[in-house]
């Protein structure tokens, strides 16, 4: 620690090294270049005094793989390092994921302010599922930013939003919400599936849980299901006395107080301690092995995902058979400024877009593209479509669909990482079939 | 728990367990800007077998109150006070890195008090780069990230944490920047800066000492450990491979293993 004329540096390993090394030590596993899978449901202990330490959290180790395993470990401790979090822990989905993120937060009698933009999932879990358990939600549309102000309530644990909103690409403003959320004495949860941390790191931008469907891009081949849960270690759990699970001694675990012992970490612990002992929606060690293939890739992907994306939106732009175009590096989209401020990398690679000739025209589109695959998913590394007013929402009014920020016409697209012109080729002979819709469905 | 010390709130972590005065009593010092925390791996073990394990976080730092101390000396007093706060008349310190230098003085001033130590990544003293120095003192936030780079090894910055999930690099700089940098890590290192008393009091040490050292340990290095070792009596030294200067994190059960024999051995528990 002597040199004095250079000026110094941290050499601590940066995104793409971290996404194909972070959590995984070769030397410890017989020197396999490849994390292993450990495919087993439990762990030896050396006697029973090591047996007790487990259980006490005296010693880290793994016990059953409902808690624990080691691969499952590797994928958890890659994503907390790309992500800039302390700490993390890995589920069997994306629903999951955000279900023992609330559950390791909230209690019967708790309120969350949420955003009115999520995955459609998501909403059914807030706004059905979660008052069955006691917990209340209001929702906020995510542009209103003192809307989410206005509705804290005494109760209130938490506020919860996907950065950018599903289908309508909205966006929170998430550092002014943050602050909010902080004055309030609460934790801002982001769901950031959309973005991956390549595109945002919410924590550098005050979040203080984020949540993935590792399901969409992080694994990116449309191949596992797996969801996780990332700490940013910043929120003082101590600060008021809302959290009382988080602070007191807790009487499920010997009277740990989480908080006291674990500060940074406190919340994964907790989540892993209870929810994962208590609720178990633990992910298989063969899926967090191939979700890890995909991380190894995530920079590389994510490049070509976003650069073919501006590419359609150009091309989509320019069509005479499309209405209108929503993607946030479109320069009138409202959330274009704040977009380029929170995705400096790229505005990812969901693009919806009106068809005109509304519902028939989108039916013949959808039923046309054979490149293009339809189905209920986003983030393959295949280019994916689905036609929200004939397929997912079928069942809703013009009303309902509007309020749901849909609309007949809406084709909601996932770019994926083939040529671009195949897509652009494949995306024609939809088209042709659309302007022709009775011609088409007649068939 | 907490107590008081000269007026100020102390912030003690008794792993898991209450305080039971009947207990030995075994009090960890943690190193420049950090927590109680970092001991999380250690402490838990020696207090659900027969100890109180006293992770203390200094004044001014984690969840204590009052300012940061200036030296190490004042350190020392210090935690010679804590001893008697809680009621005890003798300890076994564990310290780690600045830690090294606090239990030694400590040592070497109350050798009545203190019944072991055992140390991790010290040395006799442990001059700061000015720059280092300069960063903390400015509330540079650089200041802990050069600081998490040099303290892990090789196989920390991978990451490998021994509690599934947490990320070493990550997770201490959190702890780093829970208070104000210039309050913490700038009157730390300047204290250790400050400080040459370290091979003297060394050399009063009479306690049955361990030094843990690493072979990766770019802060306080095996060649300095190794020379504070050999001017204490008797000291037993063990060395880990392939491990930085956070061994107690990044190597947690083998620093565990080697501390419970030495304390076990030289300072026993009350059996239940
Ligand atoms: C933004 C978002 N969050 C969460 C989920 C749920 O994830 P999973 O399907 O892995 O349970 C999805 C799924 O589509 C999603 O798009």
């Amino acid at each position: 620690m002597s040199d004095k004329k250079k000026e110094l540096k941290p050499n601590t390993y940066k995104f793409d090294t971290l996404s194909l090394h972070a959590g995984y030590q070769p030397h410890k596993n017989a020197g396999s270049r490849q994390v292993p899978i450990y495919q087993t449901t439990s762990y030896l202990f050396d006697d029973v005094d090591h047996a007790a330490a487990l259980f006490n959290l005296e010693r880290g180790g793994h016990i059953y793989s409902r808690i624990s395993n080691p691969t499952v470990g590797v994928l958890e401790e890659r994503v907390a390092s790309l992500e800039g979090g302390t700490a993390a822990l890995a589920t069997s989905s994306g629903m999951s994921a955000i279900f023992l993120a609330v559950m390791t937060l909230c209690e019967a009698g708790d309120h969350l302010v949420v955003s009115s933009q999520l995955y459609g999932g998501t909403v059914n879990l807030f706004r059905l599922t979660l008052p069955k358990f006691g917990i209340k939600c209001t929702f906020v549309k995510p542009r209103d930013t003192e809307g989410f102000k206005k509705a804290i309530q005494k109760n209130t644990k938490g506020i919860f939003g996907e950065l950018v909103g599903n289908p309508g690409n909205e966006i929170m403003n998430m550092p002014e919400i943050s602050k909010i959320a902080h004055e309030a004495g609460i934790p801002l949860m982001v769901d950031a599936t959309y973005q991956t941390p390549y595109l945002c790191k919410p924590f550098e931008h005050g979040a203080d849980i984020v949540i993935h469907s590792l399901t969409k891009w992080m694994a990116g081949h449309g191949s596992s299901m797996a969801g996780i849960l990332v700490e940013g270690g910043k929120f003082d759990w101590m600060q008021n006395d809302k959290f009382p699970t988080m602070t007191k001694p807790y009487e499920g675990y010997h009277g740990l107080s989480f908080a006291e012992e674990f500060g940074p970490t406190a919340f994964t612990m907790k989540a892993r301690a209870e929810g994962m002992r208590d609720f178990g929606p633990c992910l298989s060690p063969q899926n967090a092995w191939n979700v890890l293939q995909g991380i190894e890739t995530l920079s590389v992907r994510m490049k070509k995902h976003c650069s073919n994306a501006e590419d359609m939106v150009k091309y989509l732009m320019n069509h005479e058979s499309v209405a209108w175009v929503s993607h946030p590096s479109v320069p009138d989209h409202p959330d274009h400024e704040l977009a380029k401020k929170l995705l400096p990398n790229g505005r990812g690679s969901m693009i919806a877009f009106g068809i005109k000739g509304g519902k028939e025209a989108g039916v013949a589109f959808i039923n046309n593209v054979k490149l293009a695959s339809h189905l209920a998913n986003v983030g393959d590394t295949r280019t994916l479509v689905i036609h929200p007013a004939s397929g997912t929402h079928s069942q809703m009014d013009e009303a309902t669909l509007k309020f749901a920020g849909l609309s007949h016409d809406m084709i909601r697209l996932s770019v994926g990482i083939e040529d671009i012109e195949d897509i652009k080729n494949d995306f024609e002979v939809g088209f042709r079939a659309a302007r022709k819709p009775r011609l088409v469905s007649n068939q | 728990m907490k107590f008081k010390v000269n007026n100020n709130e102390v912030y003690a972590s008794t792993g898991g367990r209450p305080f039971d005065k009947k207990k030995p009593l075994i009090i960890f010092v943690h190193g420049s800007g950090l927590t109680h925390m970092t001991w999380v791996l250690q402490t838990r073990y020696f207090a659900f077998h027969g100890y109180n394990a006293l992770a203390i976080d200094l004044p001014g730092h984690g969840l204590s109150g009052g300012e940061s101390l200036k030296s190490i000396e004042e350190m020392a007093d210090w935690v010679a006070a804590v001893i008697d706060a809680v009621g005890h008349k003798e300890a076994s310190l564990v310290g780690h890195s600045q830690g090294c230098l606090v239990t030694v003085e400590c040592t070497a001033r109350y050798p009545n008090k203190i019944k072991t130590l055992s140390l991790m990544g010290g040395a006799g003293a442990i001059p700061m780069n000015p720059q280092l120095l300069s960063l903390a003192e400015s509330n540079d936030p650089k200041a802990v990230d050069l600081m998490m780079d040099w303290a892990h090894g090789p196989a920390g910055h991978f990451g490998g944490h021994p509690v599934p999930g947490l990320y070493h690099i990550n997770t201490g700089t959190m702890l780093a920047k829970s208070r104000t940098i210039q309050n913490t890590l700038g009157v730390d290192f300047r204290a250790c800066d400050n400080y040459k008393n370290g091979f003297e009091a060394a050399k009063k040490v009479k306690c049955p000492t361990l030094s843990i050292l690493a072979t990766d340990d770019k802060m306080c290095p095996v060649k300095e450990g190794k020379k504070l070792a050999s001017l204490i009596e008797g000291s037993q030294v063990d060395i880990i491979d392939n491990c930085g200067h956070m061994m107690l994190l990044e190597e947690a059960d083998r620093v565990l293993t080697v501390l419970k024999k030495f304390i076990t051995t030289n300072y026993p528990p009350l059996s239940s």
